[in-house]
């Protein structure tokens, strides 16, 4: 994943781009995040005052979506489905495996900034779990030694 | 010569490996000097086999799968000699499992190829819309009054109805909205269909949208499915360029256009008042009803909300089917109700199938059972909110009503399947926890409950005072039930309630006999 530094021209130009949406909070928030990785204090005047809202609305909007960072993430991102169709095909065994490999919880990022480590709830591949997604790739089918693939790989 | 073959892109596929072997399958061919075809359809719906490759030949497209890399040279090769090959299945459309079902929604998914609305078209594509363009909106309603149809997100609400609430609501603007919100673990016939037959989904909305006259319609899809945004996306803008939305579609005089719009993780946006305020660009919280969306929905403004499959099931019935998807089904669940297996299962998968098949049917003889090879002990129907029903309630056939009799709900028809080694006092603690970490907090009974629920049920599993924990978590789901807003709290005590009537030993109780019924 690459994304741009922070900065508030670039920002403003997306935020102009998308004003005329019916309804563009998330769409700028969305597009904010593909830019810069997450959406940083500094923007959250700026969206407000682009749609003449207050900044607490945008705020409460922000910090509604589990989707929406407010720190940048790791090199990559990997989520873990754990959803009950996943859990069916021992989803939570690979869960464990995965916070006691990357010594992190569900939620936070590996020291090294290299794996940020996030919960799904189903990534509609419940006939092929546990599943996984790293990065914007899919993958099921997982196992110990796939999963142990997996990390190794967000690790580089 | 030129071999055309499919293969999958799917993210059911893609997530095991068909990206690897179409770019296998490119190189094999190029360094034979093969010309290739390639096809990247959607899935049949046969995940066990997936990758699954077909080829075209004069009897029909011939499988193979499950397949990885390394045998991509041996297939080939098995293709190109008319050979046999331990992967080859035969003909698709003979494959048991696929041949049981009855096809009307998934009837082009797997076969055409999603980006290509020429190739929608040669499969019948577009001739309910064709036809809706000759007829007035209320013929429209009727037709879909007459098949029967019902909303396939859940909730069951007949969709004619909803349908002409909509266009008797006056004029002006007025909304079409597809929830693509599908949220519950389990089911994947939404991101399928998106994936695998977007224009049909866009054909049902543009019907709607001329029933109700409607001129915008928003698909809302979540964040978690990537690839149906971008399949969207495409099939969008090829209807645009061909005619098919936008200003005069098909030179007629009406015009409708769709935007795709992406949630953000958010389970409860699924509700579809929530999905309206998150697409109004708000927090995602529940709206009282009344008023209906039907009369004050997107804006403020009179709103048809339907769900993926719902809108897909309008074509098929416009093109002269009213009567034929009525045929279909039993009781007042009329046409068919593509079921979603998944979780412990060998043939996991999309099976769509009439009404009224049994549970049992469809774990044990179509599901195959479970993937561990361990007895089945429960299975979770209708996603997060749905019961957890056992062996002894297998004889429930699918039907809105007969699920309900039992304490249960189809839902979006998601089935999963869990061995002997599920411990059920877990899955019901699980099912509040989902609860608090999904609630949109507007309602105290779901906000609150759930985080207490979760509370006591660790209590009765630590054993501390578990009789009078029982009590407690039985008055709580009775306050969750009648006191919250929205069907997330409404409904987050089924499971748990099943958990603990149908699993008590589980919840360190004395098992009950329970009867199967009639």
């Amino acid at each position: 994943m690459h994304n741009e530094t922070w900065d508030p021209t670039r920002a403003a130009e997306i935020i102009a781009g998308l004003t005329h949406k019916e309804g563009p909070t998330l769409v700028i928030l969305h597009a904010l995040q593909e830019a810069f990785g997450y959406v940083p204090a500094a923007a959250e005047p700026m969206v407000a005052q682009a749609l003449n809202l207050s900044r607490a609305e945008i705020h409460g909007v922000l910090t509604f979506y589990p989707d929406f960072r407010r720190e940048p993430p790791g090199r990559h991102v990997l989520k873990l489905c754990r959803a009950e169709a996943c859990q069916a095909a021992g989803g939570d065994a690979l869960a464990a495996r995965i916070e006691n490999r990357l010594g992190v919880g569900f939620g936070a990022t590996t020291a090294d900034g290299a794996v940020t480590l996030e919960p799904i709830y189903c990534l509609g591949l419940c006939a092929t779990a546990p599943a996984a997604m790293l990065d914007d790739r899919v993958i099921g089918r997982l196992d110990a030694s796939r999963l142990d693939a997996l990390m190794a790989e967000a690790q580089r | 010569m030129s071999i055309r073959i499919f293969i999958p892109r799917d993210s059911g596929a893609l997530a095991v490996g068909a990206d690897e072997v179409a770019a296998e399958l490119s190189r094999v061919a190029h360094e034979r000097d093969v010309s290739l075809d390639l096809v990247r359809p959607g899935s049949r719906g046969l995940y066990w086999l997936e990758p699954m490759l077909e080829v075209e030949t004069q009897a029909g497209r011939v499988a193979f799968g499950p397949t990885t890399i390394a045998d991509v040279p041996s297939i080939l090769e098995a293709i190109l000699s008319d050979g046999d090959h331990p992967l080859k299945l035969g003909l698709t459309e003979q494959i048991p499992w696929l041949k049981r079902q009855t096809r009307l929604t998934f009837v082009r998914c797997g076969i055409v190829d999603p980006r290509s609305i020429d190739d929608y078209r040669a499969h019948g594509g577009y001739k309910g819309l064709e036809r809706a363009l000759k007829l007035s909106s209320n013929a429209i309603i009727d037709d879909v009054v007459k098949s029967g149809l019902r909303g396939r997100g859940g909730a069951g609400f007949p969709t004619g109805t909803k349908w002409r609430t909509v266009a008797q609501a006056g004029r002006g603007q007025k909304y079409i909205c597809c929830n693509a919100d599908e949220g519950d673990s389990g089911t994947f016939a939404d991101r399928m269909l998106m994936e695998g037959d977007p224009f049909m989904v866009i054909e049902g909305m543009t019907i709607a949208g001329i029933a109700v006259g409607a001129t915008k319609g928003y698909i809302y899809i979540r964040s978690e499915y990537p690839h149906a945004v971008e399949a969207m996306n495409a099939a969008i803008e090829a209807a645009r360029r061909t005619g098919y939305l936008g200003d005069h579609i098909c030179h007629s005089t009406d015009s409708f256009d769709i935007e795709v719009r992406v949630g953000a993780g958010a389970y409860i946006c699924g509700e579809e008042t929530s999905m309206l305020e998150s697409l109004e660009g708000k927090r995602g919280t529940v709206r009282a009803k009344p008023p209906l969306p039907a009369h004050k929905g997107l804006f403020g403004r009179p709103t048809v909300i339907n769900n993926v499959l719902t809108f897909s099931a309008v074509p098929y019935i416009l093109d002269g089917g009213a009567q034929a998807y009525a045929d279909c089904g039993m009781g007042r669940s009329r046409g068919t109700k593509p079921i979603q297996l998944g979780g412990n299962v060998k043939h996991g998968g999309l099976f769509e199938v009439a009404f009224g098949i049994t549970l049992g049917e469809l774990i044990d003889d179509i599901g195959g059972g479970t993937l561990s090879g361990r007895p089945v002990r429960a299975v979770q129907v209708g996603g997060p909110l749905g019961a957890y029903f056992p062996r002894a309630l297998f004889d429930t056939p699918f039907d809105y009503e007969a699920f309900a009799a039992r304490s249960g709900m189809v839902g979006h028809g998601g089935v999963v399947v869990f061995d002997d080694t599920v411990d059920m006092a877990k899955q019901a603690r699980f099912a509040m926890e989902f609860c608090a970490i999904e609630s949109c907090g507007k309602c105290t009974p779901c906000r609150i409950g759930s985080t207490r629920g979760a509370e006591t049920v660790d209590r009765i599993i630590a054993g501390d005072k578990p009789a009078a924990n029982i009590a407690v978590l039985e008055d709580l789901c009775n306050t969750m039930k009648f006191g919250s807003l929205c069907a997330l709290g409404g409904l987050a005590p089924i499971p748990v309630l099943s958990a603990l009537t149908h699993f008590p030993e589980d919840f360190g109780l004395a098992p009950r006999r329970l009867q199967a019924a009639e």
